[in-house]
């Protein structure tokens, strides 16, 4: 197999499984903030307890992202090396910045928070607690603004074939690091406050401590119901921001090929990039210009607009464009069922809708891998959109068999840590947060 | 001197503080986790050990993935060179860090595999000891580069005299951090074992560290007219006889400060006798990598100093905050691991 592609799967798969923890790890991060602020206010144990529960969780969390996330920091060296010399200049800096910034602030306050409460005053455990949710939030931060360099770069001139910062604020900060981090930070939010409501509807389900379930419940899907909903504003901008600043990329996600006036939204279908054709395709006449510039009969731009070899694949942004949308849309549903069901109090009750929270858990994490899918694979056929080609940026001297080599091994141990890490964590919530943690931890000794 | 050769000179020193720090502070859990399996006689001491270092050991890793962003930000075409070189050996050094990653929170949280995981933990910290001493050794003495500064070699360029003695040394200093750091930490029988290994690895140790200066002659001739380089090898010799007293003594916290203190200043030697390289081109000197050729820009290099300058007095603060915090004897009524 070529090189390229087998480095471009390495990349998809080991950053596709270390981005199911950093929004877990944002959200739960958030909920842990929000009961010790509650203990430091109220003073009662309880909130203590359940913000143990979840600490001891987000540490296994915690580790499987940065176990997962040691690759990626040296990928750009070992598959990437042509990407590494000709963007260095640029891309480099927010990871080392990531690093000295959040990375260390979060591993050592996390640190704290797991193994100090017994060691340090209750004000400094709350402000560890606020750092490890202020540097997780951070470290987004930084690697949002590499990712969205590649997506919208500014800031550089080329110079000797290879890009030199001509100005870090512009590339920091480029057309899309603001709106991408929003919109970024809020599913790490709507991801990480659905996981404590599953738990939460777990206990309650199965009858167990219902006074400290309710708490949860209650706390994390008011978060819950308030990021969905804020998302709906957020990912339109983002979508406005695509539009805009990448409109092959939005031509591809709506798999519009010509360039229309009054252009309809696809509701659903299966395009066909080669033939330029979208099969069953389900339209909504104008909604796409509307949707886009506010307009139902604005002008939205085709793929045929652009040259063949600078064309995004259609199939797969526009498959995961559109169940991202979808989850999106279902969140927003069962927040609404949700606030419906508080105001009539039958909350408690309603078997049913914790049966929903219990099950609904695993999509925000769908949800975050499908945008993440429609993002990258829009950018192609670009590493950064307009300035390198994925193609020139592989390693030239690493052999294919390399490659997939330590492909299968990555594999291999990732499925490994998601077995053992799932298994572990499923442990740990059905353990509860009842017991004492001394020995939550060991059976024996 | 032009400020943008400053910048670089500035920038090859703190890559190294950072590669430095990681190695004395991560040190001490890879030197643990090496050791574990040999001094512990049973799960309770097992468990004293996996406590001293569970509260540290991850914030002690971010110094690698500093190192690396830094080693990436700053100088991109060695970072990109030794990266896609050195290929196998780091995939597997990788692996072996994500494993040991998982393995102690694992251990803690899954008693039925609690041996897989735990021998997984020793693996995961030998390997990398290991080779984080050979990649060092082979850039130092220098591998094949083309003109385009890719590497022209194989996995088995890297497996070379003076790299192999680098690694083991590595492995030696390693466990020499563990087995203080685990003395600090730990009391009784266990204490005594963790004493006397350090004063064995401290044996040995001077063994290999006499024999990385005699590769270092033979391979690279030129480090006699640098005088860093002297000045550090004394320096070396001298925390080792103070390391030693300290033991002998039975002050632990001593003995644990001589052999960071030690590691650093092997540091000083390796970046007196690289100066101004970071891949040394083994085929033709002319084509070696260096602080000049493989730079960021002038303009990078001085935002990532301010980052620098502003985030690293963050950083040591709360390092030696967490580690107050944490001081003494590992308590096993905690929730420690």
């Amino acid at each position: 197999m070529d090189a390229v592609l087998l480095a471009r799967i390495q990349f998809g798969i080991t950053a596709g499984f270390h981005f199911l923890f950093p929004p877990i790890t944002l959200g739960l991060s958030f909920v842990i903030l929000i009961l010790e602020s509650l203990y430091i206010k109220k003073g009662e144990d309880v909130y203590k307890n359940l913000s143990g529960f979840l600490i001891k969780i987000l540490g296994v969390v915690f580790v499987m992202g940065v176990a997962t996330g040691i690759v990626l920091e040296f990928a750009f060296g070992n598959n990437w090396s042509e990407y590494s010399r000709m963007v260095g200049d640029i891309f480099g800096a927010p990871l080392a910045a990531e690093g000295i910034f959040a990375f260390f602030m979060e591993s050592v306050f996390l640190g704290v928070l797991i193994f100090g409460r017994s060691r340090v005053s209750k004000r400094a455990y709350w402000w560890s607690a606020f750092l490890v949710f202020f540097a997780s939030h951070l470290s987004g931060l930084w690697i949002i603004i590499a990712n969205s360099w590649m997506q919208t770069p500014a800031g550089f001139k080329i110079e000797g074939g290879r890009a030199v910062l001509t100005n870090f604020f512009q590339a920091a900060l480029n057309h899309s690091t603001v709106i991408r981090y929003v919109h970024t930070v809020i599913a790490g939010w709507i991801t990480g406050s659905l996981f404590v409501a599953a738990i939460a509807a777990w206990f309650l389900l199965k009858n167990r401590i219902p006074p400290k379930a309710k708490l949860l419940l209650k706390a994390s899907l008011w978060l819950f119901i308030v990021t969905s909903i804020l998302q709906l504003g957020f990912g339109h901008l983002h979508s406005v921001q695509v539009a805009e600043t990448q409109p092959e990329k939005m031509a591809a996600f709506e798999a519009l090929w010509e360039t229309e006036t009054g252009a309809p939204f696809t509701v659903f279908g299966f395009p066909d990039g080669k033939k330029q054709k979208t099969y069953m395709a389900v339209k909504i006449p104008k909604f796409l210009s509307l949707l886009i510039h506010f307009d139902p009969n604005a002008e939205v731009i085709g793929l045929n607009e652009f040259p063949e070899e600078e064309r995004p694949p259609v199939f797969l942004p526009f498959v995961s464009y559109h169940i991202m949308i979808l989850l999106g849309m279902l969140f927003i549903l069962i927040s609404v069922i949700g606030l419906v069901l508080m105001a009539r109090r039958k909350l408690w009750t309603s078997r049913w809708y914790l049966s929903l929270l219990l099950f609904a858990f695993p999509l925000p994490l769908l949800a975050n891998e499908f945008g993440w899918i429609a993002a990258e694979v829009g950018r192609q056929p670009w590493a950064v959109y307009k300035v390198l080609k994925t193609a020139d940026a592989a390693s030239k001297v690493v052999p294919a068999g390399n490659i997939l080599f330590s492909l299968i091994m990555f594999t291999a141990v990732y499925t490994l840590i998601a077995v053992a890490g799932g298994s572990i964590l499923i442990r740990m919530v059905k353990k509860g947060p009842d017991e004492p943690p001394a020995q939550d931890v060991e059976g024996e000794g | 001197m032009e400020s943008w050769d400053i910048l670089r000179n500035i920038w090859f020193i703190l890559v190294g503080v950072l590669f430095a720090g990681y190695s004395v502070l991560d040190g001490f859990d890879l030197g643990i986790g090496i050791l574990a399996p040999h001094i512990a006689r049973n799960q309770n001491e097992r468990r004293a050990l996996y406590s001293a270092v569970a509260p540290f050991w991850d914030g002690n890793e971010v110094w690698l993935l500093t190192g690396g962003g830094a080693l990436f930000a700053a100088f991109p075409q060695a970072y990109a060179t030794v990266f896609s070189g050195f290929y196998l050996a780091l995939m597997l050094v990788l692996l072996a860090l994500i494993l040991r990653a998982v393995s102690l929170e694992f251990a803690a949280h899954d008693s039925k595999r609690r041996t897989l995981w735990e021998f997984l933990f020793h693996l995961g910290s030998l390997f990398p000891a290991l080779l984080f001493g050979v990649a060092l050794g082979n850039v130092v003495v220098g591998v094949p580069l083309d003109a385009g500064m890719e590497y022209t070699g194989n996995f088995f360029t890297l497996l070379r005299p003076l790299p192999l003695t680098f690694g083991l040394f590595g492995v030696a200093a390693f466990i020499l951090q563990g087995s203080t750091f685990a003395a600090l930490k730990v009391e009784g029988e266990l204490q005594e074992r963790a004493r006397r290994t350090a004063r064995k690895a401290g044996g040995i140790y001077l063994v290999l560290c006499g024999l990385s200066y005699i590769m270092i002659l033979i391979y690279l001739p030129h480090s006699l007219n640098r005088p860093l380089a002297w000045v550090s090898a004394v320096l070396t010799a001298v925390f080792w006889g103070l390391m030693r007293v300290a033991l002998q003594k039975r002050q632990d916290g001593r003995a644990f400060f001589f052999s960071s203190a030690g590691f650093l200043s092997l540091w000083g030697i390796v970046g007196a006798i690289h100066f101004p390289n970071l891949v040394r081109a083994g085929n033709d000197e002319a084509l070696s990598i260096t602080i000049y050729n493989a730079s960021s820009s002038r303009l990078t290099l001085t935002v990532m100093l301010v980052i620098a300058l502003i985030g690293m007095p963050l950083v040591i603060g709360y390092t030696i905050y967490a580690y107050r915090v944490f001081r003494g004897k590992v308590w096993l009524e905690d929730d420690f691991y």
